[in-house]
């Protein structure tokens, strides 16, 4: 059977397909996904349009309700979106990318000098708390883009994932696999990636889905504290307009709170994939 | 003991130092040329320019060699000359941020030390009963995936303004005067409670969360297997995965000290109070460079006291730390 030799072969895909938690996870991820790809092609308006008369709750031509001014409350959520997913995407795989060479290099050069000095600069780096930093270089920077924006998020958020490869490289280098492609004289890049990495593929990808929600709430942070992107529009600049105008006063809930519960809603959901694909790649916990 | 603090202090120092090169380096190398916009920035205002223009020559020097403007910077900030404040006009940097500092420590310290105890034992529940994790695990994840100013968005619209049980802005009214009367502490308290809330229940989620694994991972241990085995009570089981999984949850909260005191600004911005963020947010506003800098060595100064504090409290709880730096083991 063709079939189940496909199973066979990709065996932890078959446990992430058939896990509940995952299934769930990936359902509402890919849904908000959607709403950010598909949502400004139906989108009626622009998103600093005019739309229609202001202060108006969800109906049927505004479907997430109006702001004060009269702007499509629906129109800049999925915009805003659209732009979070960006961030995540971009600063997320900076951050891993960044995180996981350091790591390696210090893990497979451990008690080096090179070590030393890595594990040096993620401690500083670790202790510095990154919204701080981010608010130091975004407050100088007069023009600040969505890809600038996700550099340097990226930049500042890999320091746990460096010190985390680095142990998982340290307990894996000394394996006799890694010690016969030693021997063997491979390069140093190839051991990397072909005996420690790929060893730890389950592992990266988790670490993966955690960078992506951790730099989707740093990128809402700056932007809530006005330090966004120079232009457009972002999930955080609607809800900082939201509290600029009074619009918990106001009982504006549409305005106030469906932006932020889209964004909670799908970090939720991509724990929900994290702990699923735990359970896949740990069979211990698949009891449980 | 010594060997180990005195590693973390030179972290912490080497840290601090990196910090405020940071600070330093900013300003001057930035695209856009920055001191010009703070040039400009003072220029409306009566006798401001003289005073932009000494604070410069001060602490900027600029037709100085970089070095010596290195120097120079260090130098002012041991006299606790951080500048003088736009937004606050004139009042120097430094006790705008005097002024707010004690609001930021009066919400964070009861928040972190209460919502881990109760994210702790929550979890511990949580992780020995199944019926209640399957319904208090999303409530967990709910909470740990809220950015904090959205929480306390939702916190206000709820407890503030669809039942007004609680005022939704500053520390205290505006006809009351700080003192230290008991009609001034309760109407500060008032003010207080939906912050501290919001920053508790954020918070309680990731400890929860933590915990929880951490006490499943120890159960299923071996230590607690042979336990079973020797028929000791589930309770003392439980008690001792607990004293175990906190060690790392100790850890855990130096690692999101950061994260914690980011979340507590923006927090402070939805309810207008009067600490640090609310000030950053000002200063970011009126583009008060000199402000947005104090602001940040502070948080820092914050988080690297904080750290040691944690490191403290490891070295406390966890005696194989004790022993292994003085030689005992």
């Amino acid at each position: 059977m063709a079939k189940s030799e496909f199973w066979k072969k990709h065996e932890n895909l078959y446990f992430a397909l058939t896990n509940g938690k995952v299934i769930f996870g990936l359902i509402i991820f890919m849904s908000i996904l959607a709403l950010a790809i598909f949502g400004p092609m139906v989108a009626k308006y622009d998103y600093d349009e005019f739309a229609g008369p202001g202060y108006m709750p969800p109906s049927k031509d505004f479907w997430f309700g109006t702001t004060l001014m009269g702007k499509d409350v629906f129109t800049r959520v999925v915009f805003g979106l659209r732009s979070t997913f960006i961030v995540g995407f971009v600063g997320g795989t900076i951050a891993t990318l960044v995180g996981l060479i350091i790591g390696f290099l210090a893990g497979y050069y451990s008690g080096k000098l090179a070590d030393e000095t890595l594990m040096m600069i993620t401690n500083i780096f670790l202790v510095i708390p990154t919204l701080a930093l981010l608010i130091i270089l975004s407050a100088y920077l007069p023009y600040r883009g969505i890809l600038s924006q996700s550099v340097i998020i990226g930049l500042t958020a890999w320091t746990w994932t460096a010190r985390a490869v680095r142990s998982q490289t340290l307990s894996l280098k000394n394996q006799e696999f890694v010690n016969l492609s030693r021997i063997s004289a491979a390069p140093v890049t190839k051991i990397i990636a072909e005996d420690i990495a790929a060893n730890m593929f389950s592992y990266v990808f988790m670490v993966y889905i955690i960078q992506f929600t951790g730099t989707i709430l740093a990128a809402v942070s700056l932007e809530f504290l006005g330090l966004g992107p120079t232009q457009g529009i972002s999930l955080g600049l609607v809800m900082q307009n939201a509290v600029n105008w009074n619009a918990i006063q106001l009982g504006m809930w549409w305005w106030a709170i469906i932006p932020g519960l889209l964004l909670t809603i799908l970090i939720v959901s991509l724990y929900f994939i994290n702990t699923g694909l735990d359970e896949v790649f740990n069979p211990r916990l698949r009891e449980m | 003991m010594k060997k180990y603090l005195g590693k973390k202090i030179f972290i912490y120092l080497i840290t601090f130092f990196f910090a405020v090169t940071i600070d330093w380096a900013i300003p001057r190398f930035m695209p856009g040329d920055p001191v010009q916009m703070l040039l400009s920035r003072f220029q409306g205002m009566e006798g401001g320019r003289e005073i932009i223009q000494a604070q410069i020559t001060a602490s900027f020097g600029l037709d100085r060699p970089l070095l010596e403007q290195y120097f120079n910077f260090w130098a002012t900030l041991f006299k606790g000359d951080l500048g003088t404040s736009i937004y606050a006009f004139p009042k120097p940097v430094m006790s705008v941020i005097n002024e707010a500092i004690i609001f930021d420590i009066l919400l964070l310290v009861p928040s972190i030390i209460l919502s881990w105890i109760v994210g702790n034992k929550l979890g511990a529940f949580s992780g020995v009963n199944k019926k209640a994790d399957k319904y208090l695990m999303p409530v967990f994840y709910f909470l740990t995936s809220s950015p904090y100013f959205w929480f306390a968005v939702v916190v206000v619209f709820f407890l503030g303004v669809q039942l007004p049980w609680f005022p939704i802005s500053n520390a205290y009214s505006a006809t009351m005067r700080p003192a230290f009367n008991i009609d001034f502490i309760l109407d500060f308290l008032h003010h207080w409670f939906l912050p501290f809330i919001t920053l508790f229940l954020v918070q309680l989620g990731g400890w929860a969360i933590g915990m929880r694994n951490m006490i499943i991972y120890e159960m299923g241990s071996n230590y607690s297997k042979y336990m079973e085995s020797l028929g000791a009570p589930e309770k003392l089981i439980r008690k001792y995965a607990f004293r175990n999984g906190v060690l790392p949850q100790v850890t855990g909260l130096a690692i999101s000290l950061g994260n914690i005191i980011a979340g507590a600004l923006t927090t402070q911005i939805v309810f207008s109070y009067p600490g640090l963020g609310f000030i950053l947010l000002k200063a970011i506003q009126n583009q008060d460079y000199f402000l947005v800098q104090g602001c940040f060595l502070f948080i820092i100064v914050f988080v690297l006291l904080a750290n040691f504090l944690v490191d403290i409290v490891y070295m406390l709880v966890d005696p194989r730390v004790r022993f292994s730096y003085s030689g005992e083991v």
